[in-house]
Order: C-alpha cells, then structure tokens, then sequence
C-alpha cells in the first residue's frame, strides 16, 4: 500500500536478528502468494493471525449505514486474507509488549508507525501490548521491520499461541514484592516465543508474573499459567522461586486459577512451562474451540490430575540450557536511575500537582525514587504524545518505561526532587491527567469500535462516564474515588469486567421491533489479590442509563457503607436482589417515538444493529410470549446468583439449569409454540430445530451456548460446589443472552414461529 | 520527486464555536450518502485525547479529520494509497479533495453558528519518512511542483512557506498568504 514498503527492506538489512528478517520475508512472500490464490484463506488467516495481523469490524466489506446494510466496495473484492475478509479491509495490527518494558527509542518507532500507518492513535491493551488500528495488511511487513529494527515482535501476539508475557509495573521497584519477576517474565517470554513445544495449541495461552500475593499489578489468577514470586529459607539458604497456578482465564465463563506448585523452584520456571505447553497441546481441545483453553483442561482432569501428566512430562524433557543460563543474570541490576538522588526543591507547587501527586505517584522501594503513572484515557496516546513522552523520558529517567494492565503508562526510578518538573512537563502534553487506578482511569476493550465480535460500545460508555466522572472526581469521596470501572463490548471479557467492582458488557435487547444497546452490570469482582473473585451479572441495562446506575450505586455505597466497608462487601451484604429492586425502573426503555436516543449507542448516531439486522417485522402475541418467557429465564438465572450469594450452591447450579431449560423452550416455541415441558423433549427439540439447523448459531461464537445447555442437561444431577455453581451460572447468563439474540435474528429475518408438530421425535 | 503519502490540513477560522460531537453525526452521514469519490469506511472518535486526531472518517484511499494536532484544530486529508500521474496532478487531487470537503463541512446544516476554514493558510505533510526525510534537500525537490501550484492556487499572491525543523517529525511545512480566500475561492482557483 505505501510506496516506500520496498525501499524500507532495504534500508534495515542488517539491522535485525537474520531470522527476524527471514520471518518477516516469509510472510511477505506469503502475502504474495495469497494474492496469486495460491493459499488457502484459512491457511493464510491463521499465518498472519500469528504475526498479530488482526481482522477488524466491516472487514466482511458490509457496514450497517442506520437504516440498511451498505457493501463497501473495496477494490480488491473479490481476494481475501481469511474467510470471509475483504483483503483491502482496514485490520488491527498486535505489538507484543513482553512486562510492558519499553524504551524511549520503542516509543519513538511506535509514534512515527501510528501516524504512518495507522490514524495517529497507538492503544495500549488490557495485556500490556500495544494495538494499531486502520492498517493495512500490506504495510505490515515494513510495519513489522520497522519494530524489529528497535528490538520489537509481533510474532505471536494472535493466533493460538503463547501471547504477551505479562508482568507487574512495579516489579522491581515495589515495597511488597518477594523479589523483581522482570528477568524471569523476559525468559518466559523469548523461551515459549516460537518454541516448536508451543505451535500446535488449540487455543490461545496467556502467561503472567506477579511479585506478591496481596495486589492486583500481575492479575496472575486470570491466566493460563501464573506465577507469584516467594521466597523459602531452605538450610538456612533463601530461595527463590514461585506459587504456580494454572487453569484461570475471563472469557465467556471465568475460571479461578488452581494451585499447581506453593513453591516451584526458580529453576524449574521454564521446563515446567515447556513441560505445560507439551501437555496443552497433546491434550487440549482441538475441534470445539469453546472448550480449548487450559482451563477447561485442568477442569475436566482436575488439577491433581493435570499436575501428575506435567510432572510426568516434566521428568522426560530433555535438557535444555536455556531452562537456566538466564538465572546467571537475574541478581544483576537491571534497571537503574538517570539521576543521582537530590534535595526536594522549593519551588512553588504547580496547580494540579498535589492531586496527580496523591493518585498518579507511588514511591519506590529504592528511597528518594518513584513511579510516576500516565493516565491514558480508554488506553489511547497519539504520536506527538509518544514521541514527547519520550523525550520528556531521557531528561528524567533511563529506559525504565512499562506499559500496565489498565492500559496506562508508566515511568519508573523519577527522581522525587524532579516529580514537580516532570508534571509540568507531562502537562505540556497533556498527559498529565490525575486519577489513575481510581473510578475515572476505565479499563475498556475496544468494543464496536473495532471489534468484530463487540455487541455494544464498550469505548462510547468508557468515554461518557469518563467525562462524567471527571467533571465531578474532586468532590467524590475516596471510598468512591477508589472504585474500578471496566467495560467489554461482549461477553468475551477483553474488558476484564469479571474482576472490578462495577463491570461491564455489551448485550442487545429486542424492543418493539427495534434493538437496542444493553450492558449487562456485572458486581462483585475483585481486582485485588491477583483479581482474587469474580463478579456475576445482576441485570441489563439500556446503555443509555449506565451512567445514571453508576451515579445511583454509588450514592447508595456512600449513604450505606458500613465503616471502611469496602464496595464488594457492600454488596454482598445488602444483596442482589436489593440492587436489581433499586435499578429497576432505569431497566426500562422506553418506546421509539418517545425517546429515539435509546435505540442508538454511545458515540455512534446510527440506529443500533447486532448485524446487519434490520427492524424486526415481529408477529405480535406468539413473539411477546417468547420476549415473556426469555424475561422469565433471566429472572431465574437472577435467582440462582442470589442462592449463590446465601451459600445455597446446589439450588443455585440448578435453577441456573432451570433457567437455560426456560430460555430454550422460549426458543423452540418460536416453532413449535406447545412444546411440552419436559426437559428431554426441550432439549430433544432445542437440539434439532435451533443446534443442528445452526438457527441458534452466534455468528462467532458458533455453537458453543447451545452445548452449554447440552453439558448441563447432561449433568443435571450433579452435587455443585460454589465454583461449579457460579459457572453453571455464567453459562445460563450467556445461554439466555444467545436465545435473545437467536429471537432477535428470526424475528428480523421474518421467521414467523410455527405452530408445527414436534420435529423428529423417533429420534432418541 | 515522487509525491505520496501527502497529508494536507486547513485550519478553522473560529474553533471554540465548533462542537465536535457533531462530527460522528456528520461523517455516518457521509459514509452513509457516500458523498466522496474515495470509498469511506467507518468513524473513529478519538475527542478524548488531548491534541489528538480528533473524530477520523477512514477511507480507503485516503483519511478525512477533524483534527486537533498541534492544539490547531482543521481539517486534516491523509492520503493513503498510491495517486498515480506526475506530481503536480497529485498536489492538485490532493488539494481538490481537501477543499471539497472543507468546503462539504461549511455547508452543513448541522452547525447552528456555522464553520469556515481559513484559505490563507495550510499544513502540508509528507507522511513518509523514508520517501520525503525531514530535512532541506526534501524541500528543495519540492519546490520545483509546489512554488508553480501555489503561484496559481494563490493567484501570485506573497507567500511565507515554514518547515518544521524539529528532525524527529515527518516533513511539515506551513504555507501563509498575506491575502485572504475562501475555501470556495481556492476550489474555483483550482479548476
């Protein structure tokens, strides 16, 4: 696309790594060869899937214009770069960022990329990775060799692999860690990077470090394979080494981490790893990719299990060098400061300065040095800021530059004389914001914005509370203040909704005849102690009236709160059913002519769609039973999450069933409106007309909510744990979304329920 | 020398009158009445980022901005695919398409208190630093194409051409008449 792509080949011979250089030559010829036809599209898919080349929303070529579905008329229409994806589509490129560190040379090269090739904006992720939107697949070689040139990879970063090792900001420099997880984070990250153990996964494989037990920075509880840094007096010799967990991940249904080691030795980090990945990939899931994630792994074989076939594994790996030649160099320092400490000066205090000073700075382990945050509002910096920031970077510190979790920047070993200075110069540039880790600083995926799997705008909602929430930040109290927001624009969690206090996620709601944006409010999630629990959904709300919920709950917690009571607490104690009575009347929406505002979302003036649904022509009555009986499943899975709350895990695990059996009755009678209610025959039913016919299909997520009720049907007299209990929920939760959307779909396509006899019931 | 990638931006007369939150309305607008002869895709909002691009419409040949850069907010033309023709047909598309825009903006009806660009004075960015380095040999070899193109473009009028010097930015140049155009001026200068 860009006229200098050839000349820049040239121009870095020589200055990468021969094999980079080589990678990257392949896949431009690959991009040739695709264009030739001479690869297959999925093939070619899944090839620039794992160099972080990434589809985007409208990439089919066909974009909801308001009122119809208008074809974009790429010029390359007919060739594509993945099923059904235009190849002149504007796609996401994915820089992976392993524990975020950076230098000011990366900033730099990241800047001029984001307004070469992208619209000005770089985004840093919930994964500390950084993401260009709006790019070309063409310019994605010269992209990829302009970050190989510094030192950068996007090898990786999708695809089902190992993706960006993530790490806490402060390790190093916080007062709490066992020990800096840096070194470690890094080996992690460049020994799993392409190792032929760590090719044939079924799904995708997220890695984080963490330097204690008790903060949120590594939220090690939600991943893959998680690690936390301890120390061990073995002999009367300190050891290092780590509490092990594996099995955890958000997504659509959030499992917890199990302990797979209290303390695996530091040596052992990596041939465990390996040893993991061996596992993973002999015996994950393959086929259904709904239940390819490690977690549904150790799931099904229980984690002593899973622990016995890795140590097995672990015991016939041989040997590798690389396990260990990086221990050598982990007690060197690594990172040191740019300028020898000094007196606090005298100057007068800028305005501003003691606000951004009380949430923006913390202090360092290493006395007279802190951390400095940069606030990135909805993760998003432009070039000029990238590239000042780096300038304002060398005057103050060395390369000690990491990206975090919740998408912010920050800059470690500031010298604390220096903290006045550096705020007037982030100012400047507006990067100066104060308020970050508090309830202004929202953590959102991108959502319909980009994404092609969003339901709602996750970024349009983050930017109006946001601005709400800011105009008013210094008269909210800290209880308040220290809240954490985070939006998805779906179910899959890429907002990290699970694990905050008020969570987030994009649902659609059919209303008279119109769709309409929903976030679904998910509490009771904890962002401390490694994301230590999970929130459910309580309720949909029109996305029109999040922000007055917000404002309503959190009035609430300040009038309520008992002592110090943190949010959680809050609402475990006063209840679920408490907060769904109090919400209530902002659940509704009302009618089209009366407020034609509800039927669009955030940010976006164009009438709402899921798809390229148009206005359902629905058939009245038999349609409003349905609508009825679908409110009525929801309303079940509520009870279930409030026997979950009072400790009732059996009763709760089987209304969440009862639940989805009422959603799929729903369902069915769409065709045939006097399905009995027997369970057998629902699920019989459900399974011929809705799963095999594919009517009940997300668009993306296939048939994975149907095999929800399948799997439930199946262990409908199973005893429930907590755990199993609160899945069980999750699924119905998503169950119930997926029959909305099913309803919604048929009703537009003018499928009019049937009252048929019942289909192919001499099937067993 | 070979001209690609040209960025172009003119600057609005009276920003503070101008709500921005109008702009996603007016783009989906376009998109929607495919008003361009580029093929325009989606809205971009980016009014959150301080000095930012502001709301994007993305095209495929080429971006249109409300843009924010540099704390001067205007009109901002990225062109993104390869123009064919020689050089001083790929200043006049650029341009053209620009001031259509521009002038696309004016007209709206959307502005209670209308909008106009600043004719007298524009940005002109060459976003590739490979093809066009930062540096005076780069504008050197402009001069040949773009002197005679703003010779006619502003009727001989005097000009005060700047380079942004600063070697870590693409190749920038701000151009200033010492007389005043409209926008509408500038598109029948162009035809």
């Amino acid at each position: 696309m860009k006229a200098s792509n050839g000349a820049w080949r040239e121009r870095l011979l020589g200055r990468m790594p021969e094999h980079v250089a080589r990678e990257v030559d392949i896949y431009e010829t690959e991009i040739e060869l695709r264009k030739q036809g001479k690869i297959e599209e999925k093939l070619f898919a899944e090839t620039r899937l794992r160099r972080g080349v990434y589809g985007q929303r409208y990439d089919n070529g066909q974009r909801w214009d308001g009122e119809k579905t208008q074809q974009l008329g790429f010029p390359s229409a007919t060739l594509t770069k993945g099923p059904s994806t235009v190849w002149d589509a504007p796609g996401m490129q994915r820089i992976k960022i392993p524990f975020g560190g950076l230098t000011t040379l990366q900033l730099e090269v990241l800047a001029e990329l984001a307004e070469e090739y992208s619209d000005g904006i770089a985004h840093v992720t919930t994964r500390q990775d950084f993401q260009l939107h709006f790019v070309h697949i063409e310019d994605t070689p010269t992209l990829m060799r302009r970050l190989a040139a510094v030192g950068i990879t996007t090898r990786e970063a999708c695809g089902n692999t190992v993706r960006n090792v993530t790490a806490c900001p402060y390790a190093g420099v916080c007062r709490d860690e066992a020990f800096d997880v840096t070194p470690y984070a890094r080996a992690c990250a460049y020994f799993l990077l392409g190792h032929p153990d760590t090719q044939d996964f079924g799904r995708k494989f997220k890695v984080a470090f963490s330097g204690c037990e008790q903060h949120a920075c590594g939220l090690v509880n939600l991943h893959d394979m998680g690690a936390v840094a301890v120390k061990r007096l073995e002999n009367g010799k300190e050891r290092r080494g780590f509490a092990f967990y594996v099995g955890g991940g958000l997504g659509a249904v959030p499992h917890s981490a199990k302990l797979f080691s209290e303390f695996l030795p530091e040596e052992e980090l990596l041939p465990t790893a390996q040893a993991i990945s061996r596992v993973f990939a002999r015996m994950g899931e393959k086929k259904n990719r709904n239940r390819a994630r490690l977690k549904f792994l150790v799931s099904d074989l229980g984690i002593e299990e899973f622990r016995r076939i890795v140590l097995e594994e672990r015991a016939q790996l041989a040997p590798d060098p690389a396990w260990t030649d990086y221990l050598k160099k982990v007690d060197a320092v690594t990172e040191t400061p740019l300028k020898l400490l000094a007196p606090l000066n005298s100057h007068s205090v800028p305005e501003g300065f003691e606000r951004w000073l009380q949430t923006n700075v913390a202090r360092q382990r290493q006395a007279g040095y802190a951390v400095a945050t940069i606030a990135l509002p909805l993760g998003d910096i432009t070039s000029d800021q990238l590239r000042s920031l780096a300038g304002i970077a060398r005057r103050h510190v060395n390369d000690t530059i990491r990206t975090t979790v919740e998408q912010n920047i920050v800059l470690r070993w500031v010298r604390e004389a220096d903290l006045q200075q550096l705020y007037l110069e982030l100012k400047e540039i507006g990067l100066a914001e104060p308020g970050a880790g508090t309830i202004v600083d929202i953590v959102a995926c991108p959502g319909t914005d980009t994404c092609k799997l969003g339901i709602a705008s996750s970024r349009g909602l983050a930017a109006e509370l946001r601005t709400r929430l800011a105009e008013r930040n210094h008269e909210l109290e800290q209880a308040v203040q220290n809240l954490h927001i985070k939006i998805s624009g779906c179910f899959n969690s890429c907002g990290q909704h699970h694990i905050s206090d008020l969570g987030f996620y994009g649902v659609s709601r059919h209303v008279g005849g119109h769709t309409v944006p929903h976030f679904q409010l998910v509490l009771g999630g904890q962002w401390a102690q490694n994301a230590g629990s999970y929130g459910l959904a309580i309720c949909a709300i029109p996305a029109k009236r999040v922000p007055e919920t917000v404002q309503r709950l959190t009035d609430r917690y300040l009038k309520d709160r008992e002592r110090a009571e943190s949010f959680q607490s809050f609402v475990k104690r006063i209840g679920k059913a408490e907060i769904k009575r109090m919400l209530e009347d902002l659940m509704r929406v009302p009618p089209h002519n009366e407020d034609p505002s509800f039927y669009s979302d955030w940010g976006d003036p164009r009438e709402f769609t899921i798809g390229d649904m148009g206005v359902g022509e629905c058939a009245g009555e038999v349609v409003s039973r349905v609508a009825f009986e679908l409110a009525a499943a929801e309303r079940e899975v509520f009870e279930a999450q409030v026997s979950l709350e009072r400790g009732e895990y059996q009763q709760a695990g089987e209304k969440a069933y009862q639940a989805m059996l009422q959603a799929a009755r729903a369902v069915v009678r769409m065709q045939y409106y006097d399905v009995p209610g027997e369970a057998e025959t629902i699920v019989r039913e459900f399974k011929a007309r809705f799963y095999e016919t594919q009517l009940f299909f997300d668009p993306f997520a296939g048939g994975k909510f149907g095999q929800f009720l399948f799997r439930a049907h199946e262990r409908a007299a199973v005893s429930f744990t907590q755990e199993s209990a609160h899945q069980r929920i999750e699924e119905a939760q998503l169950f119930v979304e997926a029959a909305y959307s099913c309803e919604a779909r048929v009703s537009a396509a003018g499928s009019l329920p049937k009252a048929s006899p019942p289909a192919l019931q001499s099937r067993s | 020398m070979d001209l690609q990638q040209l960025n172009l931006k003119f600057f609005v007369e009276d920003p503070s009158g101008v709500d921005l939150a109008l702009l996603p309305v007016i783009f989906n607008r376009w998109i929607k009445e495919k008003v361009a002869e580029e093929l325009l895709i989606d809205v971009a909002d980016y009014r959150h980022v301080f000095h930012g691009p502001g709301v994007v419409l993305i095209g495929h040949e080429c971006n249109f901005s409300m843009d924010c850069g540099g704390g001067r907010l205007g009109l901002l033309y990225n062109r993104k695919s390869k123009m064919s023709g020689n050089d001083e047909e790929r200043l006049q598309k650029v341009f053209k398409a620009t001031l259509t825009a521009c002038r696309r903006l004016e007209l709206d009806p959307l502005w209670k208190d209308g909008l106009t660009f600043q004719g007298d004075e524009f940005q002109l960015i060459i976003n590739d630093r490979l093809l066009a380095p930062n540096t005076d040999e780069t504008l050197q070899k402009l001069q040949p194409t773009l002197l005679p193109f703003l010779a006619r473009f502003y009727k001989g009028a005097n000009l005060v051409v700047n380079r942004d010097e600063n070697e870590k930015q693409r190749f920038s140049m701000a151009v200033r008449s010492d007389t005043t155009f409209s926008v509408e001026e500038l598109l029948a200068n162009l035809s």
